[in-house]
């Protein structure tokens, strides 16, 4: 998706009409008349005025019907500063944002070799057989290719069955305490978001680069990291985008691999909304926003690309 | 042993590995949907039963959440595909100063967690508008983001449409309508209908924006949710079951259609 940001950031603005003269120029007024509602209807009833109301929320106390609108109605920080407060609700979110790095930083590295190999070595018919093999798995629901794991993880799971007949073990092993399995869970469920931005990344990589860098003597390690990895930095930046929100903002996989011992940050929204705590609930969730947004920037930052090079 | 060898066999290994970690799960969920045992687990293995697909078969409650899916993916496709259009129009389109914090707004639904954007939009029309959650709220909540999908794949094509054609057809005589109707929508005719697929699946597909956005009604997703949270049973590895094998006949057909295409090119 790049080279169609530069595309567009290519074209000379021209001085001339106003965006109105512009938009009946090209679509003639009905035309625009139902473009620009569609847009505005969108932007105000989906994006903005939702977000608006969300955060009017977030600084407002949580308060009974009757006090609606009475002197304790203020602005105010209270939920916000109850995560720094909170200490298991501290944990709970620092270990979230630890957790879902970790899942990002596994999925990049079992993604990164697949990528690669279907992107510059896979002949045509590997490939697309490749691709139907990747792609099917997300054609099941995500529930489900979670819960695939909770059969596989659980006390009575195959692992812990095949383990006990094998005599390894005597006692079924907890593998759902602490993290481990909502991690594993995660970098299953998730596997697609990095694989296909790494994969378009990679499929834009001129052999012959490789190949000439080869020849003068070059090592593997060498080629990936002066060649390919600058390169894939785009594909990189999106997949670890797209695989940390996901993973920060997850509720499945916590709800069906977690234990009481691996909290996520999104249950303890999930039990402020269900107990009807609106104000704490929405904070929160803006607090998971801007993590996903200081993430984002972050990687920007660090590839040295902009907002237009991703999407 | 050479080295490129060795370096065959790594890969070959990685591969195989690779893919064993994608399907040995869902090989492992059909097994448990078709045995004999009322907890779902694959081991031990009681005799072979098809009881499971007929529990599911029989919840009506799977009946009314798969209508719910069905009706609010229809209606976000239905809302997304033409805003998505005209949103991809606008920015390909017309140049104005503001342009890239536009561009910044409109892409941010698809930045932030699902999560967000449920509570977010169930505030909105709970409070604001006093439409309660329920299907209206998921489609809203749903569309917010998917207009954004279907945006920039729909871009991704109007940047390469030329112009001058509708220019031509301008200077010819013909209406506004007509060009956008005889020119411009043929053109864009592949990433329109690929926007519609994409947001179907996307809306059909959707947990966390929907668990936050609808209230107490239920969308298949949901539906799966509670079903193994609260009622487990190896009926879900039953749906588990249908579900690949509804892809696996997609993928077949999408191959086979392919390759038909290929002979004949």
């Amino acid at each position: 998706m790049k080279s169609l940001a530069l595309k567009r950031s290519a074209i000379a603005l021209p001085q001339g009409p106003g965006i109105m003269g512009q938009a009946v120029a090209q679509f003639g007024t009905l035309g625009s008349l139902i473009m620009g509602s569609c847009v505005a209807a969108w932007l105000i009833f989906m994006v903005i005025g939702p977000q608006l109301i969300a955060l009017d929320y977030s600084f407002h106390p949580l308060l009974s019907l009757e006090q609606l609108g009475g002197p304790d109605d203020h602005f105010t920080l209270k939920n916000y500063l109850t995560l720094a407060t909170n200490t298991l609700h501290r944990a709970v979110f620092l270990k979230t944002i630890w957790s879902s790095l970790l899942v990002t930083v596994l999925a990049l590295c079992l993604c990164y070799p697949i990528s690669f190999y279907m992107a510059q070595t896979a002949k045509p018919r590997t490939l697309s057989l490749l691709m139907v093999g990747i792609v099917i798995p997300y054609w099941i629901n995500e529930l489900l290719r979670i819960f695939a794991w909770q059969l596989i993880l659980s006390d009575a799971g195959i692992l812990n069955q095949s383990l006990m007949a094998v005599g390894l073990i005597a006692e079924p092993v907890n593998f759902r305490a602490g993290n481990t399995a909502v991690i594993m869970g995660m970098v299953y469920a998730y596997i697609l978001f990095m694989v296909f931005p790494l994969y378009n990344a990679m499929e834009s990589l001129d052999k012959n680069q490789l190949q000439g860098a080869r020849d003068l003597g070059a090592s593997r390690l060498r080629i990936h990291w002066k060649i390919v990895i600058p390169h894939a930095k785009p594909g990189m930046a999106v997949g670890c985008i797209m695989t940390f929100m996901l993973a920060a903002g997850s509720v499945a996989a916590p709800q069906l691999l977690g234990s009481p011992s691996s909290f996520w940050f999104t249950q303890i929204i999930y039990t402020n909304y269900e107990t009807a705590n609106w104000n704490l609930g929405t904070a929160y969730a803006e607090v998971l926003a801007l993590l996903s947004l200081i993430f984002l920037f972050s990687m920007l930052k660090l590839f040295k690309l902009s907002l237009k090079d991703l999407l | 042993m050479s080295s490129t060898r060795i370096l065959k066999i790594t890969h070959a290994l990685y591969l195989l590995l690779f893919f064993v970690y994608l399907f040995l799960p869902l090989i492992f969920m059909s097994v448990v949907a078709f045995n004999n045992h009322p907890i779902p687990q694959a081991l031990p293995w009681k005799g072979f039963t098809l009881h499971w697909f007929g529990e599911l078969l029989q919840d009506h409650r799977m009946w009314e959440s798969l209508t719910h899916s069905v009706i609010v993916a229809l209606a976000v496709v239905a809302i997304s595909v033409p805003v998505g259009l005209a949103a991809a129009l606008a920015l390909t389109r017309l140049h104005f100063k503001a342009k890239d914090l536009v561009y910044a707004l409109m892409v941010s639904p698809i930045l932030v967690p699902g999560i967000v954007l449920g509570i977010s939009t169930f505030l909105f029309w709970d409070t604001r508008m006093g439409v309660p959650g329920g299907l209206w709220t998921a489609i809203m909540g749903q569309s917010s983001f998917i207009i954004s999908y279907c945006m920039l794949l729909i871009m991704a094509r109007a940047q390469r449409f030329d112009t001058t054609l509708e220019e031509a057809a301008l200077d010819l005589g013909a209406g506004h309508g007509r060009v956008f109707w005889k020119i411009t929508l043929p053109f864009l005719r592949p990433a329109v209908l690929s926007a519609a697929g994409l947001a179907f699946m996307q809306s059909f597909e959707n947990y966390n924006t929907t668990l936050f956005a609808i209230g107490i009604e239920q969308t298949l997703p949901i539906y799966i949710g509670t079903q193994l949270r609260v009622f487990i049973s190896p009926a879900m590895n039953a749906l588990g079951v249908i579900f690949i094998v509804l892809t696996l006949a997609g993928a077949l057909l999408f191959e086979l259609t392919r390759r038909k295409e290929d002979s004949h090119a």
